[in-house]
């Protein structure tokens, strides 16, 4: 560990203004109900891949950059992130050896507790989603989890994140 | 592995408190403003980038079509322009005697005195908030509260600025209420926004009211925010319940709330006081006593 220090950071902070810049991405209306948390998927894979170096503190942060630019409270999806952070963190030697498809469920149940944090605050803040489609990124989320799994594995192998 | 720095349970805990303490402060209070307006300016090449393959589509469009289509959108503006004009020419006239007499009346009247188009970021955020991004920020002097127009009706206000952008609510937003008028006979109500796009409820209507399907809303200026006149929407529908108070009145909103590409910023003259220049410099002496007595 100490001898092979931190390397590959940017990779790992490109992920993350990717996964940013792709919720932002306009798309076709008939996709809005079913857009993925981009940025939690992310953070669920760099947590199980290095839990030494991106945790609850990556996580809030990145979470504040999300509030901001979807100009939420100040504070709602970093406290969001921070917890998925803190679970998959905590879980992530058992996570690591489920087969691909208990990782997905997983994944959803991760994916979930989020919105329902994000579907308490916007209670509390006094607009709340009055339609069931509001969880339908928790599913995308799980469907895709299998291939952003492969891309940023492939991607830390080839850059020799550690 | 884990020996420097507290431990990961510990940062958790610290982060959630910073959180709540965080959202605390920006819930209806002003006091992050700072904060999150260079946050936003240091994450503004993302929001420029995520909307550049929609400018670059329309920059395409726009140097790629022919010329006989050119030349035929260039005479349609050029009548439709010269058509406007003429339209406008009445405006100023009636617009003069109207505040004249307004004047005479003694009664506070405001005219939208400055308009900023502003472009929309194409960007996304939450479908089930109403909420869009403008390229207009505090350097062009928005402000929180800033009512908002397309070229069909009121799109919204502003509800905070950042120095290069702002974020506008819609009035279709639910939880946005907007004071409103029907045209045709002056009832005041509410139109409330239900989170759907193409419809406004009207809550506040007695079964008696005199309203049908049709029927053009405007906004009544009372809330302060939106100056008076500008029309919101169009009743849809109107189901008098005999069993209820209240009739069931559905609306629609003028304004293209999920096409407009351009908005329109309004800047209002305070209300007409004696110390409203806009007012004061037409004929200070025949109207200068009467303003006193407010609004009639």
């Amino acid at each position: 560990m100490t001898l092979a220090p931190r390397h590959g950071t940017w990779v790992i902070a490109v992920c993350f203004l990717v996964a940013l810049f792709v919720t932002i991405l306009p798309t076709p209306d008939w996709f809005r109900p079913f857009r993925p948390e981009w940025t939690a998927l992310v953070l669920i894979y760099w947590t199980l891949a290095l839990p030494q170096r991106v945790g609850v503190g990556t996580a809030w942060l990145a979470g504040l950059a999300l509030d901001v630019l979807t100009g939420t409270l100040l504070g709602q999806h970093a406290l969001g992130l921070a917890v998925i952070a803190y679970l998959t963190h905590n879980l992530h030697q058992r996570i690591r050896v489920f087969p691909v498809f208990q990782q997905a469920v997983t994944v959803l149940v991760l994916l979930a507790l989020y919105q329902l944090l994000m579907l308490w605050f916007d209670g509390i803040t006094g607009r709340p989603p009055r339609s069931w489609t509001y969880w339908l990124p928790s599913l995308t989320g799980m469907l895709l989890w299998p291939w952003v799994f492969a891309v940023l594995r492939d991607l830390r192998r080839h850059f020799r994140v550690a | 592995m884990f020996t420097q720095g507290p431990s990961v349970t510990t940062r958790f805990v610290l982060l959630l408190l910073v959180s709540v303490l965080l959202m605390t402060l920006d819930h209806k209070q002003q006091h992050l403003d700072a904060v999150r307006a260079a946050l936003s300016v240091a994450l503004h090449p993302l929001r420029v980038a995520a909307n550049l393959p929609f400018d670059a589509a329309h920059w395409l469009g726009e140097s790629l079509s022919s010329r006989q289509r050119l030349q035929e959108e260039n005479a349609a503006l050029r009548s439709q322009h010269l058509l406007l004009q003429g339209q406008l020419q009445k405006l100023a006239a009636l617009e003069a005697e109207n505040r004249r007499l307004r004047e005479l009346l003694g009664s506070a009247f405001r005219l939208p005195d400055r308009i900023l188009i502003a472009e929309v970021y194409r960007v996304a955020s939450d479908p089930f908030q109403h909420i869009i991004e403008i390229n207009k920020g505090a350097l062009s002097e928005a402000y929180p509260d800033q009512p908002v127009l397309d070229a069909y009706g009121v799109l919204g206000q502003v509800i905070r600025t950042t120095p290069l952008s702002a974020t506008v609510r819609l009035i279709t937003d639910p939880g946005q209420t907007l004071p409103v008028q029907v045209n045709r006979n002056g009832i005041r109500t509410l139109a409330l926004g239900t989170g759907v796009i193409d419809r406004l409820e009207l809550p506040y209507l007695p079964n008696n009211s005199d309203i049908r399907v049709g029927d053009l809303l405007v906004t009544s200026g009372l809330g302060g925010v939106y100056p008076a006149g500008y029309p919101v929407a169009r009743i849809t529908e109107v189901r008098r319940n005999p069993e209820a108070p209240f009739a069931t009145v559905i609306a629609s909103p003028t304004a293209h709330l999920d096409r407009s590409r351009e908005v329109l910023l309004v800047w209002t003259t305070p209300a007409a006081g004696p110390t409203s220049p806009a007012l004061v410099e037409g004929d200070a002496d025949a109207a200068a006593p009467d303003r006193e007595g407010g609004t009639p």
